[in-house]
């Protein structure tokens, strides 16, 4: 395993962690840009263009896209968050360069008029899908009941209303300003020579325009709140509550990481016992959200509706006994050992790897090799997780649910 | 392509153990089947095998449920446990180093679990909330409806169970679901990675051998559901449906018929892609896959849209499915094998991959595939020998299933 890390001229940052013990190579690029990056003249531009991109460029078709990476044997996809847009591939070793140059292709396509107003359609689709999907709403909304008119609380795919009104030329300009190179991280692993792939990296991105995109950081105003959507058609209630934590630089992220397997976990955890074992939720889960200077404690739980107050006071109790009186070495240990587990088993393959690799870059600047995260997992202590209870506490400043009820105590109808 | 090879063992008692030692990784997966899916569900009590999957977890032995699962977590145990239709499985993942102690703590789970009433009534709620989980989820909910419609019973029956097959179970019946099914005689164990095959023969020995097998019961069949329908629904998208026969694993013209499906809905240059969401924009999601029992198999398809675009999305997708057997260009069958073939070798990278891939090929051949044997079938593979699939066997049984605000008209 050897990592390499260079940049070209134009700015893109490039990191490699190179290993013979593999099979396969993984590559990503990770552009700087997300639903936080937007106006709201052209909310749900992030990922209408990921869709956008794998339309074609000068050299490629949309269908010469779609027909290359399958002949190629490619598993690639691509997603767009609040702040990262990721185009990936997994390859056999000897398809890199063509990957590359596919993948690469991607982040400048010509975002022809007739492929927008086609893929609108499919965007408009999706949206419809995910409107019937409650799980999927109660998040959207809880993003954006928290963070308000913080730009992290904007939807990542936008409103039908939005993706109707927005026009190729507004997503031509968005790409302009937010694909420039300073503003991506091409994160590569698996089995594959530095020297080759450095010399394909020139080749494929060396032309790419130079430059970063700034990005705003105003300090949210987090506020309680609480929104029931009434959802009469839905057999269950789902819940999504959140509350303040530390970013995605913060010393005691390790700890955060392992205070939500201990709490939230979908086993053996406090969660799991007070919730989950009884039958009195499907599932309830809480994580830990790291985000560019800001973070958040994101609970769900889904259920029946007539249980859904009084499951919120059973999880009010969980949150109060951590916040008062910690956690026990026990659990602590515990939380380690399934912790440590997931990150050799993630490891194995290359495609695990590049997660971690890219945005260990892209919000830390920094590499971090398996045997780092193991060490510094094993190395959290019970104070530690009391301090940051001490600064982010569990909580539930913000609550959304829907499904058939119509009101929560506490909130009008 | 290296082959790795699988080390058989067979106890006497019918429990078959299959390892496949993997170098360049330090973990270890293992997959436990015993034959005693939801098909077995009593009349009229779907839904037992269901409950007994989760139940099983809640004691063994000595050990009430908070000790079983801390045991699991205290080895960093990734752990899935559950009924299909044919099984209850119990999947783990883990470091190599581990597996042995894993393996006891499974041993006394498969062998002494001790079902506990209390956990009963929490379990079969849990149970209902998930079928509620289905009922919001019209994706989720169409794949399940189709099913009931394109399969005969016992198969036809959701893994999930029913509503009122879980109002009418009894914690007496779940009890004798696990003394007549839960047995060595026909179960596998699928091991892949960082183990040592002698030690993995040594303790499955030491923890099974003294288990007696159990006889078992004759499945009762029955008829299909109907070949077209509609289930009136709130949304915003109409969910459609469509199944088919195909051909099962088993079968020796298996390789034809999943590249027939490959070249219909794998990948993005397939043919439903292309022509339902690339050409057309009607959708986001839609596909096809091939389902295989172990003696009868289906196509299934899906796609979800709005309302107003429905009819034409059924009627492009019924175009594709029709128009497979009248020519396929070399082209498409290349792309199908190029990422059968990466997918291969990829699924070295995955012991969990591995370990399923053997107990699944046990099930269906009674016996392991070698990599290399697999890749031989998808190199072989010619237009002429899918086409020939796909004529001897014409679409038979079509099934169309909408969910949604109105029904669709098959054209």
């Amino acid at each position: 395993m050897k990592f390499h890390q260079a940049t070209l001229p134009n700015g893109l940052h490039v990191v490699a962690e190179l290993s013979p013990h593999v099979h396969s190579v993984g590559m990503g690029f990770f552009v700087r840009t997300g639903s936080r990056d937007e106006t709201a003249a052209v909310s749900g531009v992030s990922h209408f263009l990921e869709h956008m991109a794998f339309k074609g460029n000068e050299t490629y078709s949309a269908d010469d896209v779609n027909r290359i990476f399958d002949e190629i044997g490619a598993r690639y996809n691509a997603s767009t968050s609040e702040e990262i847009t990721l185009f990936h591939a997994a390859v056999l070793p000897e398809y890199v360069p063509t990957a590359m140059g596919l993948l690469s292709g991607l982040l400048r396509p010509s975002l022809r008029t007739e492929d927008f107003d086609m893929e609108k359609k499919v965007i408009l689709e999706e949206i419809g899908m995910y409107d019937d999907l409650p799980s999927f709403l109660a998040y959207d909304k809880a993003m954006h009941t928290h963070f308000h008119e913080h730009p992290l609380g904007q939807s990542i795919l936008g409103s039908v209303e939005s993706i109707t009104r927005l026009t190729s030329d507004q997503m031509r300009e968005y790409h302009r300003t937010h694909y420039q190179a300073g503003n991506i991280v091409l994160a590569v692993a698996g089995k594959y020579e530095w020297e080759p792939l450095w010399e394909l990296i020139q080749r494929s991105c060396g032309e790419w325009s130079s430059g970063i995109t700034p990005r705003d950081y105003p300090t949210p105003q987090i506020q309680t709140r609480q929104t029931v959507l009434h959802r009469p058609s839905s057999l269950q209630q789902h819940g999504m509550l959140m509350n303040t934590a530390c970013d995605g630089t913060h010393p005691l992220r390790f700890a955060a990481e392992l205070l939500s397997v201990i709490v939230g976990d979908d086993t053996g955890s406090r969660f799991y016992w007070n919730l989950v074992e009884p039958g009195l939720v499907e599932s309830a889960e809480l994580s830990y959200n790291e985000y560019d200077h800001a973070g958040a404690w994101m609970t769900y739980f889904s259920g029946e509706p007539e249980e859904a107050e009084a499951n919120l006071q059973r999880i009010d109790k969980i949150f109060e006994a951590v916040n008062q009186r910690g956690i026990t070495a026990e659990e602590l240990q515990q939380a380690k050992n399934k912790v440590s587990s997931r990150i050799v088993l993630r490891s194995e393959r290359p495609m695990g790897r590049l997660g971690s690799l890219g945005n260990n870059w892209l919000y830390r600047g920094e590499y971090r090799s398996v045997q780092d995260d193991l060490r510094d997992v094993a190395a959290v202590t019970a104070s530690q997780i009391s301090d940051l209870l001490h600064s982010y506490p569990l909580g539930r400043t913000t609550t959304v649910t829907i499904g058939p009820l119509e009101s929560l105590s506490g909130s009008g109808k | 392509m290296t082959t790795p090879r699988v080390h058989q063992f067979h106890l006497k008692n019918g429990m078959t153990v299959l390892v496949e030692p993997m170098c360049d990784v330090q973990s270890a997966a293992f997959s436990l089947l015993f034959p005693a899916g939801s098909i077995h569900d009593p009349p009229a009590l779907n839904g037992c095998a269901a409950v007994l999957g989760e139940l099983m977890l809640r004691g063994a032995g000595d050990w009430d449920s908070r000790e079983v699962i801390t045991r699991l977590d205290n080895l960093g145990v990734q752990h899935n446990e559950g009924a299909d239709r044919v099984f209850i499985s119990f999947n783990g993942a883990l470091l190599g180093e581990n597996l042995a102690d894993a393996l006891r703590i499974y041993a006394k789970i498969v062998r002494t679990p001790t079902l506990p009433a209390e956990h009963f009534e929490p379990v079969v709620s849990g149970a209902r909330q998930v079928l509620d989980s289905i009922e919001d989820e019209p994706r989720q909910k169409v794949i399940v409806e189709l099913r009931k419609r394109c399969y005969p019973p016992p198969w036809s029956l959701p893994a999930e169970g029913s509503y009122d097959g879980l109002d009418h179970l009894t914690l007496e019946q779940v009890a004798d679901h696990y003394r007549h099914h839960v047995h060595p005689n026909g179960a596998i164990l699928g091991i892949a990675g960082n183990v040592d095959p002698k030690m993995v023969q040594e303790l499955i020995s030491e923890l099974f051998d003294d288990w007696g097998p159990v006889e078992e019961s004759p499945l009762v069949t029955g008829s299909r559901g109907p070949f077209l329908d509609h289930i009136p629904h709130e949304s915003t998208q109409t969910q459609i449906g469509v199944a088919y026969d195909s051909i099962p694993y088993a079968h020796p013209d298996y390789y034809a018929a999943w590249a027939a499906v490959s070249i219909l809905s794998g990948g993005s240059s397939s043919r439903l892609f292309t022509e339902v969401r690339e050409k057309r924009g009607l959708c986001y999601s839609v596909y096809a896959t091939l389902h295989t029992l172990k003696d009868q198999a289906r196509v299934l398809c899906y796609a979800g849209t709005t309302t107003e675009r429905a009819q034409e999305t059924l009627d492009v997708m019924l175009a594709e499915i029709r128009r497979l057997d009248q020519g396929i260009l070399v082209e498409e069958l290349e792309r199908c094998c190029a990422r059968a073939k990466s997918s291969l070798i990829m699924q070295q990278e995955s012991t969990s991959a591995r370990a399923t891939s053997l107990t699944s090929d046990w099930y269906h051949l009674g016996r392991v595939t070698t990599l290399d044997e697999v890749r031989g079938k998808i190199e072989a593979l010619k237009v002429e020998t899918i086409l020939n699939h796909l004529r001897s066997s014409p679409l038979t049984n079509l099934t169309v299933l909408t969910l949604g605000p109105q029904p669709l008209e098959v054209r």
